[in-house]
């Protein structure tokens, strides 16, 4: 084996099939509002929001150790944004959700700076602790209903379309269009440069501050455009809802443990890991709901049986066992005459 | 001769512990430098010094004439510092090409077709490319040695910092990697090598300082300070102890 007869390549057979159909299944989504029904529709737009969700927790969590358990900050301060934005600066909703995500990322600067002086398990409680900040912040604000929270005025829902069947296409594309642009940001951002720092800070901080990687600023960015995006997802949850509450807006059990256990059925630290531990939680959530508590026992049984017997997460045993990558972020080098390397 | 690198009155301790005490010398550029000592003189504290990794509690650190004392690790390897780890600290789930490629864009600043060529061209150097699709984590000792100089030659560096790089080899290993060393150092990369195997040692280095107790107690022509009795006394009567 030689340098010279050697190539690197960074895609793989597996992934130019998932291309393929990856295209086909976002035109047949695409086409939704003409073969859905309206609850399949509102089901599909959740599902797509909290894969979202997954993914941006997953980069932060998965690739740069950042664990954070209040990420229910952003969504809460992204679905309050929308609601101030439209109405009192009587912005229009999708301006309001561009704009929730621009003060998401202001807001995460001054909230970074005060938690990345905390490591481990005490940077999880301080991110908590923020979360609760903007819950009781938010509950005092009279203006956008206190406490009992206030719902979107007639006006600005009707400005989104004229009819209600316009309305909600539009808002299912919105959240398919969030899921999507959610995932290209992440694979385009993970096989770049910066991606491959990231990766690296992920497996050795010390080796990678000695080969040229800034750890605290490459830690910083991903939580600034995870916080902007995630607040993005936020605002586009509480147009769906059209009423928004500090404890709904603020949950942590719906925007954080929720998203948590999809990252650790999926596969923490693989792109395919949330949307296939979304795929599964929606599938039990559906399938288990009607039975009330032990739909909540099943999953904590669900993730347990998972850490112990796949603790890579679903995807992660499926790769193991089949060499397969749908969303190649590696490098392999291949000999020119065909012989692969070692 | 100019000095890549020049070390004034460095002093760094852990409680009443001295890794580094007073510590002042100069490396010109081209130059090999070994340094030896017994163990825990201060010999991996002190690249720690240098490369950022450790601030100094006194003293000054300059690199090609600037003031780094006060640079982050990162700052200082892409102005063009690279070092090997004693206990290699291998990207573990990242194959060994990957980990190549880290130095290769992160500290050297290469980019696409340019670095995965350069790092292909150091793979084969070093003796790893038909490894370059294993996991880091998956390799042997000898191995991840290997990685870690395969990794400070990607980041193109003007000073090379190698600890104890040629610990546990075999002697047929010890020879390519001393050809190895003296390659890159003909290429006009300036070494700083901490090295127990003195024969490679002295087979590579154009100059020797000895530290003990974080203090350089002799500094001067290879042979000659091997032959020093204060050195036969510090530095080989400990090892023979061992």
């Amino acid at each position: 084996m030689s340098a010279k007869a050697s190539q690197v390549t960074r895609t793989t057979n597996a992934a130019r099939a998932a291309a393929v159909l990856g295209v086909i299944a976002l035109v047949i989504l695409i086409a939704a509002p003409w073969w859905a029904g309206r609850a399949d529709m509102r089901l599909m737009s959740e599902l797509f929001l909290y894969m979202a969700l997954a993914s941006l927790w997953n980069l932060m969590a998965g690739y740069a150790g950042l664990v954070s358990v209040g990420q229910q900050a952003y969504v809460g301060f992204g679905g309050y944004m929308l609601f101030a934005l439209t109405i009192f600066a009587g912005l229009h909703p999708v301006f309001a959700i561009a704009a929730a995500a621009v003060l998401g990322a202001a807001i995460s600067v001054p909230v970074a700076a005060l938690i990345f002086r905390l490591r481990g398990a005490y940077f999880a409680i301080g991110t908590w602790v923020i979360a609760e900040v903007f819950r009781l912040g938010f509950a005092q604000v009279s203006a956008l209903g206190g406490g009992s929270g206030s719902s979107l005025p007639v006006g600005i829902v009707k400005s989104l379309a004229a009819s209600r069947s316009g309305r909600e296409s539009l808002s299912y594309w919105l959240a398919l269009g969030a899921a999507l642009l959610v995932v290209v940001v992440i694979y385009g951002f993970l096989r770049s440069r910066k991606g491959l720092a990231l990766t690296a800070i992920r497996d050795n901080e010390l080796a990678a501050g000695s080969l040229g990687i800034d750890v605290w600023r490459t830690k910083f960015l991903v939580y600034v455009v995870v916080s902007a995006l995630t607040a993005m997802i936020g605002a586009l949850i509480f147009l769906q809802k059209l009423r928004i509450s500090p404890d709904a807006a603020f949950s942590v059990n719906d925007w954080t443990a929720f998203v948590i256990f999809i990252v650790v059925i999926g596969g923490i630290g693989t792109i395919e890991g949330p949307i296939i531990g979304t795929l599964i939680f929606f599938l039990l959530r559906e399938t288990l709901a009607d039975l009330g508590t032990i739909y909540l026992m099943v999953l904590g049984l669900v993730a347990i049986v998972v850490m112990l017997k796949a603790p890579k997460g679903v995807w992660g045993f499926v790769r193991e066992r089949f060499d397969v990558q749908l969303f190649p972020l590696g490098y392999r080098v291949v000999q020119v005459d065909g012989d692969k390397g070692a | 001769m100019t000095a890549v690198l020049k070390l004034d009155n460095l002093a760094k301790s852990f409680g009443a512990v001295k890794v580094a005490d007073e510590l002042s010398y100069e490396v010109e550029a081209g130059e090999a430098l070994g340094v030896i000592g017994p163990n825990g003189a201060g010999k991996t504290s002190m690249f720690n010094l240098i490369t950022g990794t450790l601030s100094p509690n006194a003293g000054r650190i300059h690199f090609e004439g600037r003031d780094v004392t006060n640079s982050s690790a990162a700052h200082r390897s892409r102005a063009g510092m690279a070092r090997s780890f004693q206990v290699p600290q291998p990207f573990t789930h990242m194959t060994v090409f990957e980990n190549a490629m880290v130095a290769a864009t992160q500290s050297a600043g290469l980019h696409g077709h340019e670095a995965e060529r350069h790092c292909l061209d150091m793979l084969e150097q070093t003796g790893l490319l038909a490894k370059a699709n294993t996991a880091a984590g998956s390799l042997t000792l000898l191995e991840r040695k290997r990685l870690e100089l395969t990794r400070a030659l990607c980041a193109k560096p003007r000073l090379l910092l190698l600890d104890e790089i040629a610990g546990g080899l075999t002697e047929a290993e010890c020879t390519s990697l001393v050809k190895t060393i003296k390659d890159i150092h003909a290429s006009g990369v300036s070494i700083i090598w901490i090295e127990h195997v003195v024969h490679a040692l002295l087979a590579v280095v154009d100059r020797l300082i000895v530290i003990d107790f974080g203090r350089k107690i002799a500094e001067g022509d290879p042979r000659e300070i091997m032959e020093s009795p204060q050195v036969q006394e510090i530095y080989l009567g400990i090892e023979a102890d061992v």
